[in-house]
């Protein structure tokens, strides 16, 4: 059975937090069951497993779960399943498990990002971090000039914006006091205190022009997206979310040989996949690992011209909660913790069904888009509640 | 300059790169048959996907496109700040790498600023870093 569509409908989290010990797995399963109540499936139902990078062992916190792992713990009969890092980013998960669907090979897929870098951080004789020798791939491009983080690599496009079209650190604040806002409203965000224009401000750098408030900070937590079969929504008792259209395309698969990022093809992209517009999104969530991706993903998405980022989020009342245009309404990775891309998705889930309590967008909102990716990286979904 | 760097791993596609600073040439990969730069260095062409490709020796010139002044210590012994940077190479249109610039204060880089290539040695690579031109 093949269907134009695939669906959202189960979405799950762990406990958020930085240190955690209850085990990576455990988590995983607690955001699985939590998906799975809230769908009113059981595991049984459960047919197919995506994840996104699957388990790094070099980088046990960076991803200590794999899809084939799930499968086998959870004692799931897989008619398909798929983990890996060469994809369009997180969220390419989420495409690959509505394309597994819509071609028949499964009904129900449990889609889950694991984090657990604050945890291996803390217990690195549990979860080491290998140290190999000679660098190879593309990190020989970069790490021999201790470019070492994908903060450096993200602010030397930041600083192009800065220089190019006069991005300014107050516009650029907007992204971080938006979300520690937002954040004080989820009370499963990762990072609960008020922040301040003066704060930002007077933060320390990190590499120009990203303070430490415009990064997000290692987090424990799983998060689970459950996509479905059109044909197998009877079995679900929850409100199912569409995906409308995806997207993931990159011109030049590299940190520094392209001009600008991803998230500007992968965002002409989406609308061409569609007849909905801009105009009809009624909230954006936006992956903002370090806060200028939101701004370029604004623009990407064709929400303001190309360099109108800036101005477009200026004095922060556009992309507020009540603003014309919510942003990151559980408070990104930046206020909500490193959820690495899935959050992005639960969120847009939790607004399109209205269940956002004390952090819920007014109106009725039926279009939401939801991103992963910086750099050479980018997904993008357009999710309508019918 | 304390910590040693990460150094690359040296295979045939990339050697001609790492240790043209042993000659003081910058060293591009460049298709024979369309002209094309190619960067990273791999041995077909991008543009045309012919496999007569061979390292070329350019100006070493070039442009700041874009850059990032690092204040983060990412490991202990790092010393910072320093300029991490985007160079566009003269000769060699598409091609950028990243670079440090060295030899200025951090406050004096910009973008635009003409830049020199110059080579730091380690161990058998030799590093491409760029300082200004003034
Ligand atoms: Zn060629």
């Amino acid at each position: 059975m093949s269907s134009d569509y695939a669906y959202i409908t189960g979405i799950g989290q762990s406990e958020v937090g930085m240190r955690l010990t209850r085990h990576p797995l455990s988590l995983t399963v607690d955001a699985v069951r939590e998906a799975l109540d809230e769908a009113g499936l059981d595991i049984s139902q459960i047919d197919g497993v995506s994840t996104y990078p699957g388990r790094v062992s070099a980088m046990l916190g960076f991803s200590p779960v794999g899809a084939d792992e799930l499968v086998d713990a959870l004692g799931i009969r897989a008619s398909w399943y798929a983990g890996g890092m060469e994809i369009s980013s997180q969220l390419g998960a989420v495409t690959a498990a509505a394309m597994a669907v819509r071609t028949g090979q499964a009904r129900h897929v449990i889609c889950f990002r694991t984090v657990y870098e604050a945890a291996a951080m803390a217990r690195p004789e549990e979860y080491p971090m290998s140290r190999r020798g000679r660098v190879d791939g593309y990190s020989q491009w970069t790490a021999p000039f201790n470019a070492l983080s994908a903060a450096v690599w993200t602010a030397q496009y930041a600083m192009r914006h800065v220089k190019q079209y006069g991005l300014t650190r107050e516009q650029l604040a907007q992204i971080a006091l938006t979300d520690r806002a937002n954040a004080l409203l989820n009370p499963r965000a990762l990072v609960r205190e008020p922040l301040t224009m003066d704060d930002y401000m007077s933060a320390r750098m990190i590499s120009t022009p990203l303070c430490l408030f415009d990064c997000d900070r290692y987090t424990d937590a799983s998060t689970v997206i459950i996509v479905s079969a059109a044909d197998a929504l009877d079995e679900v008792s929850c409100t199912p979310v569409r995906i409308e259209a995806m997207a993931g395309s990159v011109e030049r698969l590299s940190w520094d040989q392209a001009e600008w990022m991803a998230c500007y093809p992968t965002g002409e992209d989406l609308w061409k996949r569609t007849d909905y517009t801009p105009a009809d999104v009624d909230t954006v969530q936006l992956y903002d690992g370090f806060s200028f991706q939101a701004v370029a993903w604004l623009e990407g998405l064709g929400f303001c011209e190309r360099g109108e980022g800036g101005r477009f989020i200026e004095g922060g009342t556009r992309i507020a909660l009540d603003g014309e245009l919510p942003l990151n309404t559980f408070g990104g990775q930046i206020g909500g913790g490193r959820l690495h891309g899935f959050g992005f998705a639960h969120e847009a889930v939790v607004q399109l069904r209205g269940k956002g309590e004390a952090r819920q967008i007014q109106g009725d909102p039926r279009v939401a888009v939801c991103t992963s990716g910086g750099g050479p990286l980018a997904t993008a979904l357009l999710l309508v509640r019918d | 300059m304390a910590a040693p760097r990460p150094l690359p791993r040296l295979d045939s596609d990339n050697t001609a790169f790492w240790t043209g600073g042993k000659d003081n040439e910058l060293r591009i990969m460049r298709c024979r048959d369309c002209a094309a730069f190619i960067h990273p260095p791999r041995p077909v062409c991008r543009n045309c996907l012919s496999d007569n490709v061979a390292p070329e020796v350019v100006a070493g010139t070039g442009v700041v496109d874009t850059f990032t002044v690092n204040h983060q210590k990412w490991h202990p012994a790092m010393e910072v700040p320093f300029v991490v940077a985007r160079v566009a190479i003269d000769g060699a249109p598409g091609v950028y790498l990243t670079t440090n610039i060295v030899g200025c204060a951090v406050d004096d880089v910009d973008i635009g600023d003409r830049v020199r290539v110059m080579f730091e040695q380690q161990d058998d690579v030799y590093l491409p870093m760029f300082e200004k031109i003034s």
